[in-house]
């Protein structure tokens, strides 16, 4: 200690610059990334004479929520001025069966493939995981046919198989690398003692699965609401989820273009996974990450 | 009498796993593998509105590639995606570099850094868009600080509008490039660290020489992710220019969205489709594979 303190007050000098230059680049940073969430939220709460009066970045006059409900159940979507809100639950309807589907075949998936290796099971996984990164253009065309033959085109049945089928690799992914790092031992152990397959699934590996459940059930979820891309393609109308009527919301252009309502239907649009991420932020920090550093 | 039946029940039991496997697996064999058939069959055919079983061989990507919404579509993923993938992971790694110096409020900061990445791609350009508005926008308040030459109206320039989408990208992912390189960061052996420093090396060369070094793995993860990421783009460039103005700032996702449900020529949006799928596979079969083979070895 007492050798130390004579470097000290140099060090210190240099030190408190550096750490003046580090938070300013932080605040910097946090500034940039909140810029976008002040403007939308700022702007849901003006109304459009002072929107057009006055400064972007100024703060709205006082709390008028009248862009929300308009956003909600009255703004225009195409040709039908029912507000966000059928839309809102169509996502929901859609979300929560795909969520729960794809993460159950996901967790029995990779719990097969980790504990009971069979021949070949290490080319069905690298077969499935090549299903994360497939570009979905590529399926789109024969989608379209399939749900046609189906006959549920235009229906949230159609979502739901579509998101549930395409988040199966993810979710297999998921819990194969958590199942990898369970020991061996624990399920040999129960074989010897005469437990099944399933049994052990329910008894042994399943109580020690909720920490991986929430990461795939929270990616699943995200996914699934932010999806544009199959929404757009397989639906019009009312059937649509939620971020297509936004964009549509958007871009319907009949009238005076109402920008406090655009923006308020972002906010709508972006409140389920905002408030997911918010309330268990350290697990989808664990989904992308997992989702990404794979092996 | 119980004895064959209970055979019977012992052979399925040894087989359970693979039966468990297979919906899975099946499902994924037909509408992943199958419909990559499906796709690349139909790119071979004169297929219009409507699907049509003929081959005719390669004519429609020559079409493709006669088309010049498809080269402005290839070019603008050029810049779009290398500028995206740079600036990306420079700013993830300089974000988690600063946020790992014994941040007070890292908690905090982490979770503003990370929010985008929970939204849709949907939002982001929504939002940016009303950013970026000519006459409404940011261009509008900074002029009136007194800076009149300021420029933000991208998303209405020929030239500016593609790097309006870096820009919104960016702001996308770059906490989520920030996440992992600081995850990276905290798992390198603190015992080298703190063995250099004895040894007398700055901060600044234990960053250079080892820890960066170390996170090689990651800086790969991050690339592929973020290459694959600007490959499929698509959302955002529906909300935040349209692909506009014209088609001067489409990529190759909106342009096979086009071609398929807009223009009636079916098997030329195959053939782009086709195209994306082998630019993913060049990018992440050989990491796939490394992947995969480094966990066995190591």
């Amino acid at each position: 200690m007492a050798d130390h303190s004579t470097f000290v007050p140099a060090q210190n000098r240099s030190n408190v610059g550096l750490r003046i230059l580090l938070w300013a680049i932080l605040i910097a940073f946090a500034i940039w990334f909140l810029l976008p969430a002040y403007v939308v939220v700022g702007t849901s709460l003006k109304d459009l004479g002072e929107i057009r009066g006055g400064s972007l970045l100024a703060l709205p006059h006082e709390l008028n929520f009248t862009a929300w409900r308009h956003a909600w159940s009255e703004a225009c979507i195409g040709v039908k001025c029912t507000g966000l809100e059928p839309y809102f639950w169509n996502s929901v309807i859609m979300a929560i069966p795909s969520v729960l589907l794809s993460t159950l075949l996901g967790a029995l998936t990779g719990y097969a493939l980790t504990k009971w290796r069979f021949r070949g099971a290490n080319v069905v996984f690298a077969l499935i995981l090549f299903g994360c990164f497939v570009p979905f253009q590529v399926v789109i065309l024969p989608m379209a046919q399939t749900l046609g033959k189906i006959g549920i085109t235009n229906t949230v049945y159609g979502l739901i198989l579509v998101h549930t089928v395409y988040g199966l690799a993810f979710t297999t992914l998921f819990f194969r690398n958590y199942y990898v790092t369970i020991p061996d031992e624990l399920v040999r152990a129960a074989t010897i003692d005469g437990a099944g397959f399933f049994t052990i699934f329910r008894r042994i590996i399943l109580p020690l699965s909720p920490p991986i459940i929430v990461v795939s059930v929270i990616w699943q979820f995200t996914q699934i609401w932010n999806d544009f891309l199959f929404g757009a393609s397989f639906t019009t109308g009312g059937a649509q989820p939620i971020t297509v009527a936004m964009n549509n919301l958007v871009n319907t252009t009949t009238g005076v273009k109402q920008y406090n309502v655009d923006m308020a239907a972002a906010l709508i649009t972006a409140a389920p996974t905002l408030f997911v991420y918010i309330v268990a932020g350290r697990y989808f920090v664990r989904g992308l990450t997992a989702g990404s550093v794979k092996g | 009498m119980s004895r064959p039946q209970l055979k019977i029940l012992d052979r399925v039991a040894r087989v359970l796993p693979q039966i468990v496997v297979a919906p899975s697996f099946a499902l994924i064999l037909f509408f992943v593998y199958g419909f990559i058939i499906w796709t690349g069959y139909i790119s071979l055919t004169k297929s219009k509105m409507l699907p049509n079983y003929n081959l005719i061989g390669f004519r429609p990507y020559e079409r493709l590639f006669q088309m010049d919404r498809w080269s402005v579509a290839l070019e603008n993923l050029f810049i779009f995606g290398f500028l995206f993938i740079v600036i990306a992971i420079v700013i993830g790694c300089l974000l988690a570099i600063l946020l790992d110096q014994k941040i007070r409020a890292e908690g905090a900061i982490r979770t503003i850094y990370l929010y985008p990445m929970a939204i849709s791609f949907i939002i982001t350009g929504t939002a940016w868009k009303w950013i970026m508005n000519p006459s409404l926008g940011l261009e509008t308040v900074v002029r009136g600080w007194g800076w009149e030459s300021f420029s933000f109206g991208w998303t209405n320039s020929e030239t500016m509008a593609v790097y309006a989408l870096v820009m919104a990208a960016v702001w996308q992912a770059s906490g989520f490039v920030m996440a992992l390189f600081l995850s990276a960061l905290r798992s390198v052996d603190q015992d080298i660290i703190k063995a250099a420093s004895l040894d007398g090396a700055s901060p600044w060369k234990i960053y250079i020489r080892i820890i960066l070094p170390s996170m090689r793995p990651v800086f790969m993860s991050a690339v592929v992710i973020l290459a694959h990421l600007a490959i499929k783009s698509f959302d955002l460039v529906v909300a935040l220019t349209g692909g506009g103005p014209g088609y001067a700032s489409t990529l190759p996702a909106n342009f096979m969205y086009e071609m398929t449900f807009r223009r009636n020529e079916i098997a030329v949006g195959a053939a782009s489709a086709m195209i994306m799928l082998a630019t993913v596979a060049a990018i992440m079969v050989p990491y796939l594979y490394s992947e995969l083979r480094g966990k066995k070895h190591g």
